[in-house]
């Protein structure tokens, strides 16, 4: 009876998790199938296509007036450098915090606590008016340009994250690199060889999830830039798809697989790691 | 410390400094003095902290917190201050630029002296650069047959007479006396003249206190400056009119209090206005007030939806003989490795009314076709079906870490107490559940607030309320923040824009510290468990 029980109990989980399926895979499946299909337009897509082709990915790639894969490229190129950017300083910053101690520190901290809760996308008015005055001077740091736009993306992400690098910081041992400071090397020295290998983990999850969200930035990227060649993904396929719908939606179906992978991917490589993190922090609280 | 590491270090500095001095020099020309001062003491730190061995620790910190002051720090500054003005396409310029530029407008007074005039040119060296004003010198003849020539670049008239020692000599003479060319530049022909006629009507040849303008093919009257600026009165004197302007929230108005203020506006002081609009002006209030509630409703709306579902997705999975659990799991998790915006427009076409196949299938189920992006309510209900499937994952993740923290042995015991699974999820897992989960639901109330991507790509914040107001049905704070002051058609307002996000950050921050808090309280709640 036991065993009985168990199975209608499992079978009523399943139902429910596979209607759940259903309910994830809806939108993923009818735009894989939409993009094989060589209709174009929003009529009549199914989840299965009548017919498979590659031509909606062909035109993607010749479209001169939307260059989708310009604007992909835009978005990885902005995103890879603003992670780099980032990563870096915040890691040269946690060491600072974690490390030294000096008058001042606690200030630091602070002000970067207060900071972080101050998400930059509210101060959008000022970042725009301050690009604006930017670029009068130095044209390629202004508005509508990649520079400017990697600018606000680091200096907006370097709160939350140096927060987040000096806790880690702060778990490794004082004693390994004390030593190695005894045996001569310089601060320079122990950063790179002793500290960032020890790190690493906290290093890639920043990493990844800053580009992730660099990646997916729609406001900033919005406000800031104009023109169709320095578009990020996420502007251009908002301004190519709206009132299009209906006629561009098998071209538009193979831009976002196309946009979707380098995230997809991402994911897919560090899933677990991503997924621990945030179960942690709904343990800790 | 050896000397190549001393000879880099100063000549990153020099670098550092060199694009500072200019951006410095720039922006203090500019009259953005309040930038200009940040930058200037940014980089007095830097050096400093580069220099001064004492502050060794500073370095590794100094890159990272000069950027966070630049693009954190200084336009959080700066939004509060331009809350408190009227900044917007009315008012775009300090009252320094307005003035000099209505003092650079001229008239041409009844009793003018009007100039003939002749054109003489000097080609740019390759013939792709346009011409400029530059590349023209004039011959004016005035009323009483006196010549004169003149340039832009050049201060005054010269009199013929002794002008070839300034512009260079003259050519062969015509029967009027005027020279085929002067130095370098040569006459220009009737039909010359008509083709240049757009650039040479925008060369202005100063002859203190006029300006001499073409406005014909032969004639170029002297013009007066139309406005001055009487700085210890505060008024601006039209001559052309008689008008006397006064300075009032921003314009210059007539005196008299009759007839139109000057435009363009410049920026001023509103004091408390902005903030005060939301309550005084009906035209904003109500708008406001129903893009505030539906704010609130759609961040809480959106974090209790994806929470129960993601529960419940994450109790269905809690069972280790599930068949292919890690798999399924995976699948459900798909929403969330999708950037949001992709989901959002990918969305936007499945609910097209007319085509879109998930309308296509609750035609084919219920019957009816929901007009999702036209009718207000529908347009809601559309949103927060949309951020369901995008919110659930995260809810569901963050479930499953705290199921598997709660310990099997409360669960034995209620047994033993009797309870059944519905007491036991009541009184066991959901108040467990909460304690663990509670600060990241906070947290996730916080990011929806803010969530400008769905709002804006499900339908621009519409169906529009009314046309007196950019806000629409749909908008949220901070959509409606964007509107306001990148919206453009209905006029952009920076000054109020500013202030309702700090309306928003307001609550943000609120929220925040609360959350901090309570996470506390729970620690130590949970530590009592």
């Amino acid at each position: 009876m036991v065993v009985a029980h168990r199975t209608r109990n499992n079978f009523f989980r399943l139902l429910v998790v596979l209607l759940g399926c259903v309910f994830a895979l809806f939108p993923v499946v009818v735009i894989i199938s939409s993009s094989l299909n060589p209709t174009n337009t929003l009529v009549g897509q199914g989840l299965i296509p009548q017919q498979i082709s590659f031509e909606n990915f062909r035109k993607l790639a010749t479209d001169d007036i939307h260059p989708f894969l310009l604007w992909i490229w835009n978005s990885i190129k902005v995103s890879g450098i603003s992670t780099v950017i980032t990563v870096a300083l915040c890691a040269a910053a946690a060491y600072s915090l974690s490390r030294f101690r000096y008058e001042g520190r606690r200030t630091s901290l602070l002000m970067i606590l207060v900071v972080q809760v101050f998400p930059n996308l509210l101060a959008i008015v000022a970042l725009y008016l301050l690009l604006l005055q930017l670029g009068k001077i130095f044209p390629w740091l202004g508005l509508d340009t990649h520079a400017g736009l990697i600018v606000i993306y680091t200096g907006g992400a370097l709160g939350f994250n140096t927060w987040l690098m000096k806790g880690y910081f702060d778990t490794i041992p004082r004693e390994l690199d004390e030593s190695a400071m005894v045996d001569g090397a310089s601060h320079m020295y122990t950063f790179v060889n002793i500290i960032l290998p020890l790190v690493r983990p906290i290093l890639a999850t920043i990493a990844v999830l800053s580009f992730i969200g660099t990646y997916s930035d729609f406001l900033i990227a919005k406000v800031m830039l104009s023109s169709s060649q320095n578009y990020t993904f996420a502007v251009g396929l908002s301004l190519f798809i709206r009132d299009q719908y209906n006629q561009q939606w098998g071209v538009f179906a193979a831009a976002v697989l196309i946009g979707a992978i380098p995230i997809v991917l991402l994911y897919l490589l560090l899933q677990n790691q991503l997924t621990s993190g945030l179960t942690q922090g709904a343990v800790k609280g | 410390m050896s000397l190549r590491t001393l000879l880099l270090r100063i000549a990153g500095l020099i670098v550092i400094d060199a694009i500072a001095l200019q951006l410095v020099l720039g922006l203090g020309s500019q009259g953005s003095t309040l930038l200009a001062i940040a930058i200037f003491l940014v980089t007095l730190v830097i050096n400093a902290v580069f220099l001064v061995e004492r502050l060794y620790p500073w370095r590794w910190l100094a890159p990272g917190l000069a950027l966070m002051l630049l693009m954190v720090v200084y336009p959080l500054g700066y939004t509060v201050y331009v809350a408190f003005t009227n900044y917007g396409d009315q008012h775009g310029f300090s009252k320094e630029v307005v003035i000099s530029q209505f003092e650079h407008e001229y008239y041409q007074p009844a009793d003018a002296l009007v100039y003939k005039w002749t054109a003489f040119l000097n080609p740019p060296a390759s013939s792709d650069q346009p011409l400029s004003p530059d590349n023209f010198v004039f011959w004016y003849v005035d009323p009483d047959g006196k010549s004169y020539v003149g340039a832009q670049g050049h201060e005054g008239l010269v009199s013929a007479d002794t002008a070839e020692g300034v512009f260079g000599k003259f050519g062969e003479r015509d029967s009027d006396g005027i020279p085929k060319s002067i130095g370098n530049f040569t006459r220009l022909g009737r039909l010359e003249v008509v083709r240049y006629l757009k650039t040479l009507q925008s060369v202005a040849v100063s002859s203190p206190p006029n300006l001499i303008h073409i406005t014909s093919l032969d004639k170029a009257p002297a013009e007066t400056q139309k406005y001055t600026y009487d700085a210890a009165a505060d008024t601006l004197t039209d001559h052309e009119t008689g008008v006397v302007y006064h300075t009032d929230a921003g314009y210059f108005v007539p005196a008299s209090g009759e007839g139109q203020p000057l435009t363009p506006g410049f920026i001023s002081s509103r004091g408390l206005d902005n903030f005060l609009r939301v309550i005084t002006d009906p035209n904003v209030r109500g708008p406001f007030i129903n893009v505030f509630l539906w704010t609130i409703a759609f961040a809480v709306g959106s974090v209790f939806t994806t929470f129960v579902l993601g529960m419940i997705f994450a109790l269905a999975l809690h069972s280790a003989d599930l068949p292919a659990r890690s798999f399924l799991r995976s699948v459900l998790i798909i929403p969330y490795t999708l950037p949001a915006f992709i989901s959002v427009l990918v969305w936007v076409g499945l609910m097209n009314p007319i085509y879109g196949p998930f309308n296509n299938f609750l035609r084919a189920i219920i019957g009816v076709s929901p007009q999702w992006f036209s009718d207000p309510v529908l347009a809601k209900i559309g949103i927060l079906f949309i951020n369901l499937w995008l919110g659930y994952p995260y809810m569901m993740i963050i479930t499953t870490g705290a199921l598997q923290s709660i310990p099997s042995d409360i669960y034995e015991a209620s047994v033993i107490d009797g309870a059944g699974a519905w007491s036991q999820f009541q009184y066991i897992t959901l108040p467990l559940l909460l304690v663990s989960v509670g600060p990241l639901l906070i947290g996730s109330f916080a990011f929806n607030f803010n969530n400008f991507a769905v709002i804006e790509l499900f339908n621009k914040g519409g169906p529009p309320i009314s046309a007196a107001t950019p806000a629409g049905y749909t908008d949220i704070l901070i959509s409606y923040t964007y509107r306001l002051a990148f919206g453009g058609t209905k006029g952009i307002d920076y000054g109020f824009a500013s202030a309702i996000t700090l309306f928003i950050f307001a609550i943000v921050a609120g929220v925040t510290i609360f959350n901090f808090r309570f996470a506390r309280r729970l620690e130590q709640v949970s530590e009592n468990v």
